[in-house]
């Protein structure tokens, strides 16, 4: 026969049981117990005898509330001055040996490689030959390094396309000021546009004199080594890039009344959006046919010929609007989180 | 070329492409086109797995018109179906569970950039998985990394955006490291191609040439992976990024972001530098190491917490210490058991943080322990499924967890030496320790609630979308452990086929 405990109640079991159908635990238990306890004792007492105790009681409390206190400011007091020295000290001492352990590493590392410019080199090998000599019959481009990142290795730079797309989304998932349900503009989007009224400057002759001057001329350029980016040094990434700015300086100078008649929120959109779009499918159009050795209607050209090189100029083209789109909406997020 | 070998061309351009059209969608539309993109990616993966398991061999994809080394190239083989096969469907089915939240969490107006970004990130999982040139892999963890950070951000608050922010450092941390590795091997061997820097490698360790900048090479690679993943002592960015955005996006970053830098790392000490190198550098023992005390600080610290998403985002860093303890056993059983953790940690994890939004909606949005109590009767699927997952990730049998903990197990058998001591008794006390405190977790959630507290049921219920995805992972995490025998046989046949 099993023996059953006296202080069955107080064992683990029943315990936990009583703990999971949301009861107390033991440690209530004991102030409830307690609490029971002083309050009979309380009617037993007379009044002034009930009064010294509750001083004294008052005065234990207080007591032992004074002492957690400085056990806590003595422990908190440590930790906020010489704790929080010692463990600054430390992490600066580790910073400082962890960064000389990797540069001494990187640099005993960089004594053990290839010298530089030697061309028994591994990476002089039949890869690089095949792009310098054989690159301009393949791909029809005279610039190699834009036959190379646009028609031996598109992949890589449709990943680096996409990439300066997704950098762009993330700004404005940061950085765009919603606009209310139906479309009209938000109290904080007024705020802002008043403030960047304010604050930004405006109207100012030799600025707006010289950006009349500069900014066709700095397009053209743009333009011009986006379309020659496969016969002369250049391309989409570079182009992209010095478009974006003319339109930046076009923004500083006139402000966003004159640039938002021709780049809005939508034109960003659209731009991208075929810009990508016309990367992606004819890229992969030109993947297909080419890993299924299919007949594909894209030709090399005569190098040297604008409309040459397969589909280089207009990938160019394409890479050269999603840069400068990208480069202009960085700037007018940043400015007043929109477009 | 059969016409199903275009198949990984097609999971990576699809998502790609369609990324930029869904940036200018209505938010509704760009859901919906974001799950039928999703679910193709998924239908296609499996047939892929089925096409490649029957043609009994791994083979190489031209993107364009010019072969191997001087062109892009991809490859396709057993294992890469299969964790691509996981990785889609856990993605769509992540995005299922949280859809509804997303109305909460992101503004209206920015939804349709909430899915680029699912998308993209869809479409590097998919490259990084199937590409077999490093510098494409670089190129995808890039955007792997943006995307991510934007999923964090995605909820604006201020939290998060500590939490985004301290997640870009510490990832450009790892991707700067990753690159001056990638650098360094291209200077070496002079080739980008997988295959062939593998042959290049091979070489130079015969010969005896360039050790220390090798080994440097391995040291760099290994680590800066291992931060994106957050191995232990990198993890301090985990639980803030994983506790606080919105549920599917910690959904997808604990059990898709993380496991796509290990499943590179693991190509990469495949197919790129060779185990036998590996070994040779001793690199294999530092991630071994980590891992262990990873297994065992992580569950420390998750026993330690008294916010739920805080606590399973710690239970992560050590289940990715498990992971890194298979890679750093250096075996083949080793490898075979952290790519079988890899899937059932990913399935279990997702739903764990999908069914802790759950239960936090029932309980008044409060994600703590005491508020939390009864909410499994309130949210009676949300409560089911996270059971499910505890159980799974302590280790009852007929679920995922199980048979990765005994592949462990086996594995470190089969050692022989100090590290099968280490393994075992590291593994019986993670377990111990993940039984602390996901036991207690499911007891808080079926205990009666607190007297005063009044949640009403109706916020529980969460729709239609969350209760599927809840009982399909459910489901998953039950098919990971009862056919674990096929699955762990086409993993073992996938990993010979990708050395």
């Amino acid at each position: 026969m099993a023996k059953i405990r006296e202080d069955y109640e107080n064992s683990w079991w029943p315990r936990f049981l009583r703990w999971l159908r949301g009861g107390s635990t033991r440690l209530d238990d004991q102030l409830q117990e307690e609490l029971v306890e002083s309050s009979e004792a309380h009617l037993l007492q007379s009044p002034e005898e009930a009064a010294q105790m509750e001083r004294q009681a008052e005065e234990r409390v207080q007591q032992a509330l004074q002492d957690e206190r400085n056990m806590y400011d003595h422990v908190h007091d440590w930790a906020r001055l010489k704790g929080a020295r010692l463990t600054r000290a430390l992490y600066s001492i580790l910073a400082v040996v962890t960064c000389f352990a990797i540069i001494y590493v990187l640099l005993r590392t960089t004594s053990f490689l290839p010298p530089f410019g030697d061309p028994d080199n591994p990476v002089n090998n039949e890869v690089s030959q095949r792009y310098i000599e054989a690159g301009m019959q393949e791909t029809g481009a005279v610039n190699i390094v834009a036959g190379m990142i646009l028609d031996y290795r598109a992949f890589d730079t449709l990943g680096e396309s996409n990439v300066l797309f997704i950098a762009a989304c993330s700004v404005l998932i940061l950085l765009r000021i919603s606009r209310e349900k139906d479309g009209s503009q938000s109290a904080e989007q007024l705020l802002v546009e008043a403030n960047d009224r304010m604050y930004e400057p405006k109207n100012d002759t030799i600025l707006q004199h010289i950006t009349k001057l500069l900014v066709p001329i700095v397009l053209l350029f743009g333009m011009y080594v986006i379309m020659n980016g496969h016969i002369s040094p250049g391309g989409g990434f570079s182009g992209g890039a010095l478009m974006g700015a003319a339109l930046i300086l076009y923004l500083n100078a006139f402000g966003f009344q004159k640039t938002e008649r021709f780049f809005t929120f939508r034109v960003f959109q659209t731009v991208s959006l075929c810009a990508l779009s016309f990367y992606a499918v004819s890229k992969a159009y030109s993947f297909f046919t080419g890993a299924n050795h299919l007949w594909s209607f894209i030709t090399p050209g005569t190098p040297g010929k604008l409309f040459s090189a397969g589909l280089i100029p207009y990938l160019n083209l394409a890479v050269g609007l999603v840069v400068c789109c990208t480069m202009y909406a960085f700037y007018t997020l940043f400015r007043k989180g929109d477009m | 070329m059969a016409l199903w070998q275009s198949i990984p061309f097609a999971c990576i351009l699809l998502p790609l492409g369609s990324a930029a059209m869904t940036s200018v969608l209505k938010g509704k539309f760009a859901r919906r086109w974001t799950f039928i993109v999703l679910t193709v990616v998924t239908a296609l993966s499996a047939c892929f797995t089925y096409f490649i398991w029957g043609y009994g061999e791994s083979y190489t994809y031209m993107m364009g018109h010019y072969p191997a080394p001087w062109g892009n190239e991809i490859r396709g083989g057993l294992l890469e179906g299969i964790t691509a096969l996981f990785f889609s469907l856990i993605m769509l089915l992540s995005l299922l569970g949280g859809v509804k939240k997303l109305d909460d969490h992101v503004l209206h107006d920015k939804h349709s950039l909430y899915y680029v970004m699912i998308l993209l990130l869809t479409a590097a999982l998919m490259a990084q998985v199937y590409t077999n040139d490093i510098f494409t892999a670089y190129v995808f963890v890039e955007i792997m990394t943006i995307s991510a950070c934007s999923l964090i951000d995605a909820r604006t608050k201020g939290r998060t955006l500590v939490a985004a922010t301290r997640y870009m450092i510490m990832n450009l941390l790892g991707s700067g490291l990753f690159l001056l590795g990638v650098i360094l091997l291209y200077d070496l061997t002079g080739h980008l191609l997988m295959s062939n820097i593998k042959e290049a490698v091979a070489e130079l360790h015969a010969t005896g040439e360039y050790t220390l900048p090798l080994t440097v090479v391995v040291a760099l690679i290994s680590i800066g992976l291992s931060i994106k993943s957050a191995l232990f002592p990198f993890h301090t960015w985990v639980p803030d990024a994983y506790g606080y955005t919105t549920p599917a996006s910690s959904a997808i970053l604990s059990s898709l972001v993380s496991k796509g830098y290990i499943f590179l790392l693991i190509k990469i000490m495949y197919r790129v530098i060779g185990l036998d190198v590996i070994m040779a550098t001793g690199i294999h023992n530092v991630l071994f190491l980590f891992g262990l005390v990873g297994m065992i600080m992580g569950s420390i610290s998750a026993i330690r917490q008294n916010d739920i998403r805080r606590m399973i985002a710690f239970s992560s860093v050590a289940q990715i210490g498990y992971v890194y303890l298979g890679i750093g056993m250096g075996t083949e059983a080793g490898m075979l058991a952290a790519v079988f953790h890899i899937f059932s940690h990913a399935v279990c994890k997702a739903m764990l943080f999908l069914t802790a939004g759950g239960l936090a909606d029932a309980s008044g949005n409060s994600k703590h322990f005491r508020d939390l109590r009864g909410s499994g009767m309130r949210s009676p699927i949300a409560g089911v499924a996270f059971t499910v997952g505890a159980l799974s990730m302590v280790g009852f049998p007929f679920l995922g967890g199980f048979i990765s903990k005994l592949n462990f197990g086996t594995a470190a058998m089969a050692l022989g030496d100090m590290k099968t001591l280490l393994v075992l008794v590291a593994l019986a006390v993670s377990t111990w320790l993940n039984t602390v405190y996901f036991l207690r977790t499911v007891i808080t959630l079926y205990r009666p609630a607190l007297p005063g507290s009044n949640y009403s049921v109706e916020k529980g219920r969460r729709g239609f979308c969350f209760s599927l995805s809840c009982v399909a992972f459910a489901a998953v995490n039950i098919a990971l452990g009862i056919l674990s025998q096929p699955i762990v046989s086409a993993i073992r046949m996938g990993l010979d086929m990708f050395a």
